[in-house]
């Protein structure tokens, strides 16, 4: 189990971290998003992996780690998993704005000069450079 | 009244001026002057208790873990310099409401005079030397807005830089001087500073400490070489100028020197420095002042130099030169406001400050000239006048000082010299213009000033009078009290006569007076032809070109850094954070390795491998398609959602499960929504990649599978050892019998947790609001303004079940039956669902996130199946004021525990037997539940609401209209 937990969290991040080194808006959304998978599992895992644990308190059972699953790490992850959502859902926002805004979903709100193909027909706006420098 | 009350006065005053409508002047000025005048008042009254060598203090906590007190101390020094500061600002308040004109925004200089005010108090007043270093920072702050008031003129602006940057920097050196000083004295605390002098000049830190603290009265006294900054601080208001240069600011320096002259006075290393900038610039300045032909840089110069006589005094080590020092501040202060009120109102009546040009007003102004006459010879040090008897002083403490023969010789020389400098720009500032013939060019017909204009003027000049002639009757009292603790003790022998028989000193000032008359004569006619522009000799050494060649060449450097060093692409700057978290990692590992531990491993089971043999293709497969396919890509992703959501169900994690499940649904259709605006990718139009872009792309593969497979091996590293320290236990004994529930997840949330549970709500409620906000000025890109293509293909009078939804009135007609009906029965249900979830969340699984969010699934799908419209023409879910009721509420749950004594989001469980049920148990801890539930709710909907409403928006013109012409 360690060994395909860890393998998980291996791989989302890696993904996470590819995605977030991408030009792309969308794929930098996405690799926060797979990013923030890892790191929740990770900060749960750090609970010990533990199948059939109590999550509630039964009266009887001595309150220790022993006999119940650990309640820190879940408790973190609860709100981080809500937090993550209302970043997700910022940056979709700005995303959205800044590919209204810039017309190009470029992360820098520009294409790239060194990349810009020469009169390849990448689905650019036109408005003019200057108003977008302004925009 | 109380000292801190007393201190707070200003700034109170401040605020309040600066909420006056910007053309109340009069309610502007007459309030300043009314806070002004409770100051003096007060501090008056408070002399008795001071006199003595009495001290007033008042202390508050501060920062008691690093022992700081926020005290207040008055000895009689700081006594006479709040009396200065506040009767002056009287008189400058009243002269203010008469100088600014009414087009200025005048309420705004009264509350930042008033602030300055306050600033120039709390510096007196600090018993403590990190607070006086606040309060410093404050006066060279307000001070930069004040020189600054005129902000559209450039001249104010440089000047304002100017002065901020270089009192700014003193000030930093000078917050590093005390942090030295308080280490070796091992206290802040000003009474222990005074108290510790054998201790402070035997440590070995006591020369950088030292130059450190000089630095910053230095740069604050305009002394040589940092003297630059004040001439050009003349850019501000004349009652500006007349406050900065009398009772505070430059004051502020030797408030200082003299402050701790006790401790630090008495080395080689002070005399050195402190006599020799003193002496340099009492006569660089006097020298430069002869030559100016501007009133108010006269008087700036003219501030220089006597403030150079302070320092000089200050640096001589002796105790009456101490008092002589104190004694000349007071009389400065008097002469010098005079002095700018009465150069203000000549600019003020006549248009002009050119001394070149202005002659013979004393036809036409004569009271303002006999005013302005006392006062310029109270500077030169005309006997009968206050400036002539701490001239004398200062005088006899040169003549009479024991040190190397050359200084003995030098420095009687260079007081003379001083003097007679002195006298010649005093009879440039009187003589010049107030005799010979009228002007007859000048920009205004000069008259008298209004009558309240004159009165501090008037004020001032009787006290150069009063003073000069009776000194003992009327000063000696205050000399005496603010002296004392200046001198450490006991006070010298000394007498305030006018009349000393004929001795060295009053050589001195007869040489001063004569050799100055001649001076003059010589002088004026060269000036008045204008056949002298600049300061001879003088004009090269300039501290301001330096000034300002160092801050080009300092601009020039950082820009060069940025360029270096510096990106404005992100990808750049993400791919450094991550490469240095992967440093930083590996870097911790050296020489320790990862290694596993020997933890008993949770034995694998064919069905989690197989979960995440999907999870992993799922993630590997989002992070291939997010560039072209990103619907595929969100799939995908929702996948790997899922999957982390059984993992939590997997390893006793409920909660989280719930959670994850009802978050992951609300995230998916976010995307959904989003994606609509989001223009297609088209793999054919991107070019070819190049070598480069390979070479790109796997350095980040590089990066990527080095962060991921670090990061898989770290788990396994932690997974596999016992974490025997943890804090759980204390949450699994205490959650039943303090938090009153059995889920402890859900206790800690809304019970141990509760502030970070606050905090997460606000943020949620704040992104929902930033959210709105950026979607109301949100403009869709022209590629995706149209319809998408599935609704486009469709022929206009095609009779289908098909309806464009933005013409439909209800999307429920057509294809959307079933989806409609089913959506419209789960509502009812979903509530009831979510009320179970809540009420349930204290005991087992469930709680205030899950219910909110359960909520906020149904009521969006009622949107998805049905349109925007259709349930908006039925129900308005006014999603702020959710959010709003839920932060109230969670908010004043935790504030009810304050009512009962308790700290902030304390929770109380209550036992309530109800009728049937039976006891219940109520912690208040479900409120605060409400109010998370609530504000999760709001927020959800306020966001995914905001996304849907784009589609019913009036959009700008569809990418084709304009096709022909882009």
């Amino acid at each position: 189990m360690e060994l395909v937990m860890s393998a998980a969290i291996g791989v989302l991040g890696g993904c996470g971290v590819w995605l977030v080194l991408r030009p792309r808006t969308f794929q930098v959304v996405m690799g926060l998003s797979l990013m923030s998978y890892a790191v929740n599992l990770f900060i749960f895992s750090m609970g010990s992996l533990s199948i059939d644990a109590e999550p509630i308190i039964v009266p009887g059972v001595p309150p220790d780690l022993a006999h119940y699953t650990d309640p820190m790490p879940q408790a973190l992850v609860l709100t981080a998993i809500v937090i993550g959502f209302a970043m997700t859902a910022l940056f979709l926002v700005v995303l959205l704005a800044s590919r209204g805004l810039t017309g190009t979903d470029h992360v820098d709100g520009a294409e790239d000069p060194d990349d810009a193909p020469p009169g390849a027909a990448v689905a650019i706006d036109t408005t003019p450079a200057a108003d977008r420098e302004h925009a | 009244m109380s000292l801190a009350l007393l201190l707070a006065l200003p700034f109170v005053g401040s605020v309040a001026a600066a909420l006056l409508p910007t053309n109340a002047r009069n309610t502007a000025a007459t309030w300043t002057t009314a806070v002004a005048l409770a100051c003096v008042v007060q501090f008056g009254l408070m002399f008795p208790e001071v006199r003595d060598g009495g001290v007033l203090r008042q202390s508050f906590h501060w920062v008691p873990d690093m022992g700081l007190e926020f005290s207040i101390r008055m000895d009689g020094f700081a006594w006479m310099f709040a009396m200065l500061i506040s009767g002056i600002g009287t008189l400058v308040a009243v002269y203010a409401r008469y100088y600014m004109s009414p087009a200025d925004p005048v309420p705004r200089f009264f509350s930042l005079f008033l602030a300055f005010m306050g600033a120039m108090q709390g510096i007196v007043l600090s018993g403590n030397l990190i607070q006086l270093v606040f309060f410093w920072e404050l006066t060279s702050l307000f001070s930069f807005l004040l020189i600054g008031y005129w902000h559209h003129r450039s001249d104010a602006r440089r000047g304002a830089r100017m002065a901020l940057v270089v009192t700014g920097t003193g000030g930093l050196c000078l917050f590093a001087g005390v942090l030295l000083l308080g280490r070796i004295v091992g206290s802040y605390d000003l009474d222990a500073v005074l108290g510790a002098r054998e201790v402070i000049h035997s440590h070995p830190l006591y020369p950088p400490m030292l130059v450190l603290v000089l630095l910053g009265a230095l740069t604050k006294s305009a002394q040589f070489p940092f003297q630059f900054w004040l001439p050009r601080a003349m850019a501000a208001p004349t009652p500006v100028s007349a406050y900065l240069h009398s009772a505070t600011m430059v004051k502020a320096g030797v408030f200082l020197l003299a402050r701790l002259w006790p401790v630090l006075a008495q080395s080689e290393l002070w005399f050195w420095v402190v006599t020799g900038a003193g002496a340099l610039s009492l006569l660089l300045a006097a020298y430069a002042a002869m030559f100016q032909n501007d009133l108010k840089r006269l008087l700036a110069y003219s501030t220089i130099s006597h403030l150079g006589l302070i320092t000089l005094l200050l640096g001589l080590n002796s105790e009456l030169a101490a008092v002589a020092a104190v004694f000349h501040i007071m009389n400065h202060a008097t002469f010098k406001a005079s002095l700018f009120m009465a150069a203000g109102v000549i600019d003020h009546e006549t248009g002009t400050r050119d001394i070149r040009r202005l002659d013979g007003l004393y036809k036409v102004m004569p009271i303002t000239g006999t005013l302005a006459l006392v006062a310029s010879a109270a500077m030169a040090g005309v006997p009968l006048l206050n400036g002539f008897l701490s001239k004398e002083m200062f005088f006899s403490e040169t003549v009479y000082l024991s040190s190397y023969p050359w200084v003995e010789l030098a420095l009687p020389l260079i007081a003379t010299l001083a003097g007679i400098f002195a006298v010649v720009y005093a009879l440039r500032f009187s003589f010049d213009i107030f005799f010979g013939p009228l002007s007859t060019d000048l920009p205004r017909e000069p008259h008298e000033p209004a009558r309240w204009m004159r009165v501090p003027i008037e004020l001032l000049v009787l006290a150069c009078l009063v003073v000069g002639v009776a000194p003992a009757w009327s000063v000696g009292a205050f000399l005496d009290a603010a002296a004392l603790p200046v001198v450490g003790g006991t006070l010298p022998e000394f007498s305030l006569a006018v009349w000393h028989g004929f001795n060295a000193p009053f050589a001195m000032s007869l040489v001063a007076m004569a050799g100055g008359i001649a001076g003059y004569l010589l002088l004026a006619p060269l000036l008045e032809s204008g056949r002298l522009r600049r300061v001879p000799i003088m004009d090269r050494f300039d501290g301001r070109r330096l000034f300002d060649r160092s801050l080009v060449a300092l601009g020039a450097l950082s820009r060069g850094g940025v360029r270096v060093a510096g990106t404005r692409r992100l990808q750049m700057q993400l791919l450094w954070v991550v490469v240095a978290c992967l440093v930083a990692a590996f870097a911790a590992l050296q020489g320790h390795g990862v290694g596993w531990g020997d933890r008993p491993r949770v034995p694998a089971s064919l069905e989690f491998v197989l979960l995440w043999s999907i999870g992993i293709a799922c993630a590997i497969g989002a992070a291939v398609q997010a560039k072209f396919h990103r619907l595929a890509a969100l799939m995908m992703m929702a996948v790997a959602g899922l999957v982390v959501c059984l993992t939590f169900a997997w390893f006793s994690a409920p909660d989280l499960a719930l959670t994850q499940l009802a978050v992951e649904v609300v995230t998916t259709v976010l995307f959904l929504l989003g994606l609509r605006w989001l223009p297609k990718r088209i793999p054919e139009a991107v070019r070819h990649p190049t070598l480069r872009d390979r070479a790109r792309r796997g350095r980040d593969l590089a990066i990527a599978l080095a962060a991921g497979g670090g990061l898989a091996a770290l788990s396994y590293a932690m997974l596999t050892r016992l974490a025997p320290q943890s804090i759980s236990p204390f949450f699994l004994s205490h959650a039943l019998p303090e938090g009153g529930g059995t889920n402890v997840v859900n206790v800690m949330l809304v019970d141990f947790r509760s502030l970070d549970t606050l905090g997460e709500i606000t943020v949620l409620g704040a992104v929902a609001l930033a959210v709105y906000a950026l979607l109301r000025r949100f403009r869709p890109p022209r590629e995706s303004v149209e319809a998408p293509r599935q609704q486009r293909v469709l022929p206009a009078d095609l009779k289908t079940d098909l309806v464009n939804p933005r013409t439909a009135p209800d999307t429920a007609l057509g294809y959307l039956v079933v989806p409609a009906v089913l959506s419209r029965l789960i509502l009812p249900i979903a509530g009831l669902v979510a009320v179970h979830l809540f009420m349930r969340g204290h005991n087992q699984p469930g709680g205030g996130f899950v219910a909110g969010l359960v909520v906020a699934i149904a009521l969006i799908a009622q949107y998805m199946v049905a349109g925007t419209l259709w349930v908006e023409q039925r129900m308005n879910p006014h999603p702020v004021r959710w959010i709003a009721a839920g932060l109230a509420l969670a908010v004043l749950t935790g504030l009810g525990a304050l009512a009962w004594g308790y700290p902030f989001l304390t929770t109380h469980t209550a036992h309530v037997a109800l009728p049937l049920v039976g006891e219940v148990h109520v912690p208040s801890a479900i409120l605060f539940d409400i109010g998370v539930f609530a504000a999760v709710i709001g927020a959800t909907l306020l966001i995914l609401i905001a996304l849907a409403h784009q589609s019913i928006r009036a959009t700008r013109k569809p990418a084709t209209a304009e096709a022909g012409g882009g």
